[in-house]
């Protein structure tokens, strides 16, 4: 581990699908760390390969699946060199997942409580009984009113959100000291999103686990993380803490993230999309993945792939843009709007280094 | 549920009812009659024999006489054996005919489980194209094929087990093999299929989540969930079963139900067609019955929408 | 990520603004884009096991449908003299092939013991009337395929408008006729069948597609309706009825094209069956009947020798079975590749 703080250390991970069409390039060099106790989010478009990095965490990824390159350290170890008898000592001990759907992701033959229960009697050694009592507990903590009464009942009695309320209970009961979060509150209606999201800021106190939160959804980043990572076609392209994020972006697809976002300041103006399609990752575009949906994109982009130039010590951001060369570009209304604001939140704004990180 | 079920014995009535109206009226279409040996009768002896089985009176006295015999548990007289009632015919064959019947859904359930579920776990490897293999050759070897080849090898050249018969437990053996041929390679497909589907289903990737064992995640929540819509097999096995059993009994001279039948067929005893058609029907119906019943039971998804299809 | 940026090189005109007009296509797409049947096809030929069924039940519909081009003996010509002649092929020396028979322990020349002369052969033997076994094979295996066809496309078709309207109508009309099906799904099918073919004596051919294409349309109808009602609440469909399209037009447009893949798939088990219960039928002796052959009475034909002459079993059994292979192989593998699902 390069720093006593992070639980998990990833360095230059590349992941490649084999399809019938060749080789697909999922995960190109990915770097992050998750401190303890802190909630990373990971920000990007379907496909942008936030689901696939997570699952290698897990080592649960696709059988056509290959990791080309990189690593994953926790707790001083590399999981990707592990077993899977290895990882299986680790899955829903040390780092547990929440999944998407709660509608598909309990067995609707399994008793909740035994569902709940299965973690511990596989990594505690408990016997049914005990982990079924430890199950309930668990069941009061996230919320399912008359817990004796409901811990005999299967999933089809629960609604959507009562149905993640007991994933999460699956997730968090062998105490992780990380859990994935996969978009979990996609598939739910809004006014639950916020309940399910409380809840899960909630048990990280209590719990004291990283949360690692992946989501397409700006919105719910906000008011759940600490720091922010924004992926792009298989790569990070920004990232930094949630205030970075949101007032002071410096990638031009995280202006794009941003202004595709409808907020309640938003002052007269219309939301826009993002022109175009994301690249297709079995032929990566050379130079800035984002060129081509860009229209800050210069000659450099389409020839060298940016590096990270550091904006803050907790801010770096892989464009041109931030070149001392560069031309002085003028972002989006919205974006300058959130970055007065931005200013305004941490006067003197420390100017602008240019210098890539390490 | 219980409105639910008595809907579904109403259906169950209305089929056989439907079945035996069709089944008379289409045997009525066909000539033939009780007469042996008709050259040799005087006119008086043609008439009480006739009356004997009611063939003297109109065709629609006839019917209602037959369908209220039903509900008495009556199936008229065989043409064949005279003097035989045709549900006592049936009831002394029923026994050779269930015992078979039932060893060859065990053998073939089972095995084909096993032969699924491994196909399904070894997904695309040599142990699930083998799987795959024997599972459609069961359904590709007609059972009359399979009966006379297991006949002739096991029984007749290596004289393993005997040819053909009934009088004790070694007599079944063959033709419980022939019989479980196909339903094995129907449950093994069917779990197979069904398997690859859970296998593949988000509450199966939450079991990996949890760091359970290969072994586990199956044994625990990949087998239970296949197994539960197995049960709405039982009927086409067992129709599939009482196909089988006419030839394979007829090849194996088993005194049983299907041997009866084929011979029915063959001298035209209408009676006995009759009333082992309505006998199968009757039999499936009560097994589709069950197997709703039972489905709903075990089955928790709809344990509680189960009223409605 | 670059390790060190000093050593990037920048070039002048590097930071000039693209011209987004030269600049890459951002809707570029860069997988090779295939229609809806040409993945199909892909992935069909990719399935080594379903692509050699294809060959193969092409090469038996090539040799039931075009064989007696090549191969002139007439199925139905007997020669008493020649009965129960084993295989010969001229030219060939291994025993089964080359007109011995094992007589109580002795290796005999059968045609020579029937007195025929050396240009007499018959590739597969004869039956016990005499009758050359391949042609009748040949002429049994189209037998058995016209029957299992004909009676296919009887089912597909009152399967597939019973389902299409059932699903469609919805309501009351669905109900009652789910009940049909229903309770005729509750008849055990051979049980129909032998009726039928009982009470239809002596009409051969008719009888058994009729009992066929009557039992077996209720699985397809059950498919069909179970699809049309999925597909008669999506978008496309709705947008054809609001633009004032008729109902068989929506029918025919739009709902039969997506209904194709279940339609195929499930076809490709129909047959089978049907050539199964054909065969079934025929062997019991209620289906087809002398002089007209098809493989169910040729391997009941067979039987009778089989612990003397097998061949006269083996052979068209072998038919049948290869025949039933190739359509379920073949079906399983239609099935995966119409399912975008298993896309590898």
């Amino acid at each position: 581990m390069e720093n006593p703080e992070n639980v998990i250390e990833v360095r230059n991970l590349q992941i490649d699908f084999h399809t019938y069409a060749g080789e697909v390039k999922a995960i190109r060099d990915v770097s992050f760390d998750l401190r303890k106790g802190e909630t990373l989010a990971i920000v990007g478009e379907s496909g942008s390969g936030k689901s696939v990095t997570t699952r290698s965490l897990m080592g649960l990824l696709a059988p056509n699946a290959v990791i080309k390159g990189g690593s994953i350290m926790f707790h001083d170890e590399d999981i990707i060199k592990k077993s899977e008898k290895d990882m299986q000592h680790i899955r829903g001990k040390d780092i547990a997942m929440i999944f998407q759907d709660p509608m598909t992701s309990l067995d609707p033959t399994m008793r909740i409580g035994l569902q709940i229960a299965e973690p511990l009697m596989k990594h505690k050694g408990l016997k049914k009984k005990e982990a079924v009592a430890q199950a309930l507990e668990m069941l009061k903590l996230v919320g399912i009113t008359n817990p004796e009464g409901r811990i005999n009942d299967y999933p089809y009695q629960f609604s959507g959100g009562m149905r993640q309320r007991i994933v999460i209970a699956i997730a968090l009961v062998c105490y992780p000291e990380v859990l994935i979060a996969d978009e979990p509150t996609t598939a739910l209606d809004v006014t639950i999103q916020a309940q399910i999201l409380d809840l899960m800021k909630d048990l990280q106190n209590r719990i004291d686990t990283s949360i690692i939160f992946i989501t397409h959804d700006l919105g719910v980043v906000a008011g759940m993380a600490d720091r922010v990572a924004v992926m792009y076609a298989g790569k990070i392209v920004e990232y930094g803490t949630v205030d970075e994020i949101f007032f002071n972006p410096q990638h031009p697809y995280t202006w794009g993230l941003l202004n595709s976002m409808p907020t309640l300041d938003t002052e007269g103006g219309s939301l826009s999309a993002i022109p175009g399609t994301p690249p297709d990752l079995l032929d990566p575009p050379v130079g800035d993945a984002f060129a081509a949906r860009s229209d800050y994109a210069m000659k450099i982009d389409t020839e060298q792939e940016p590096p990270f130039f550091k904006v803050s010590d907790t801010h770096y951001a892989a464009t041109w843009l931030l070149h001392p060369d560069a031309p002085k570009v003028t972002p989006p209304a919205e974006i300058v709007r959130r970055q007065k604001k931005f200013a305004a939140m941490e006067k003197p704004e420390p100017p602008i280094k240019h210098v890539t990180k390490e | 549920m219980r409105k639910y079920l008595l809907k579904r014995i109403f259906y169950l009535f209305l089929t056989l009812f439907i079945v035996a109206t069709a089944t008379f009226f289409l045997m009525k279409l066909m000539p033939g009659t009780p007469l042996q040996n008709e050259a040799k009768l005087t006119a008086s002896e043609k008439a009480s024999i006739l009356a004997q089985y009611g063939l003297d009176k109109p065709v629609w006295l006839q019917y209602f006489i037959y369908i209220g015999g039903i509900f008495k548990g009556s199936l008229g007289l065989s043409f064949q054996f005279s003097d035989q009632a045709v549900s006592y015919l049936i009831g002394s064959r029923m026994g050779p005919s269930m015992q078979l019947g039932g060893q060859a859904m065990v053998v073939g359930v089972i095995f084909g489980i096993i032969l699924g579920a491994v196909g399904a776990i070894r997904k695309d490897t040599w142990a699930d194209r083998l799987a795959t293999i024997l599972s459609i050759l069961g359904i590709a070897v007609p059972s009359f094929v399979l009966a006379i080849l297991l006949q002739y090898y096991l029984g007749l050249k290596l004289g393993w087990f005997p040819v053909a018969g009934w009088e004790g437990f070694a007599y079944t053996i063959l033709p419980t093999l022939a019989l479980a041929a196909s339903p094995l390679a129907e449950t093994a497909r069917f779990i197979r299929t069904d398997m690859v589907d859970v296998l593949s289903s988000d509450y199966i990737e939450l079991a990996k989540a949890k760091g359970l064992s290969k072994f586990g995640i199956v044994y625990h929540h990949a087998l239970r969930n296949s197994l539960i819509p197995m049960v709405t097999l039982i009927g086409p096995l067992a129709a599939a079963l009482m196909t089988g059993s006419m030839v394979v009994e007829n090849i194996f001279s088993v005194p049983g139900i299907g041997e009866q039948f084929v011979k029915s067929i063959l001298v035209n005893d209408y009676p006995t067609i009759m009333g082992v058609t309505i006998f199968y029907s009757a039999l499936l119906c009560l097994l589709l019955l069950l197997t709703d019943i039972v489905y709903g039971i075990i089955d928790p998804r709809i344990r509680l929408s189960g009223n409605g299809d | 990520m670059v390790d060190n940026p000093n050593n990037i090189e920048i070039k002048p005109g590097d930071f000039e603004p693209l011209d987004k007009a030269a600049g890459p296509d951002n809707e570029k797409i860069a997988a090779p884009s295939l229609t809806f049947g040409q993945d199909v096809w892909r992935r069909l030929k990719s399935n080594k096991t379903a692509f050699t069924s294809f060959i193969v039940l092409i090469l038996l519909f090539l040799m039931a449908f075009g064989g007696q081009a090549l191969y002139h003996q007439n199925p139905n010509d007997q020669e008493p003299k020649y009965a129960n002649l084993p295989p010969k092929i001229p030219g060939v020396g291994i025993h089964g092939l080359n007109g011995h028979i094992n007589q109580s322990g002795a290796d005999v020349d059968a045609y020579k013991q029937a007195g025929a002369g050396s240009n007499v052969h018959y590739i597969l033997g004869t039956d016990y009337l005499g009758r050359d076994l391949l042609a009748r094979i040949m002429y049994g295996t189209r037998v058995s395929l016209e029957i299992a066809l004909i009676a296919t496309l009887i089912d597909l078709t009152i399967g597939v408008g019973f389902g299409i309207l059932s699903g469609w109508m919805g309501g009351r009309v669905d109900m009652f006729m789910q009940r049909i099906i229903e309770i005729l799904s509750s008849i055990p099918s051979l049980v129909v069948m032998v009726l039928m073919a009982t009470a239809f004596q002596k009409t051969g051919m008719a009888s058994i597609i009729a009992a066929l294409a009557l039992i077996n349309w209720t699985t397809m109808a059950r498919l069909t309706r179970a699809q049309t009602l999925q597909l008669k609440n999506q978008d496309f469909i709705l947008a054809a009825r609001t633009l004032g399209e008729s109902a068989p037009k929506i029918a025919w447009k739009h709902l039969l094209p997506n209904l194709s893949s279940v339609i195929i798939i499930q076809t490709m088990f129909t047959i089978p069956n049907a050539i199964f219960f054909e065969a079934f039928l025929s062997y019991i002796g209620i289906g087809i009947s002398s002089p007209q052959a098809s493989l169910g009475t040729l391997i009941s034909d067979g039987q009778k020798n089989f612990q003397f002459l097998p061949y006269q079993m083996w052979y068209p059994a072998i038919v049948l079975i290869v025949l039933m292979l190739a359509f379920n192989l073949l079906g399983d593998g239609m099935r995966d590749a119409f399912d975008p699902k298993s896309k590898r």
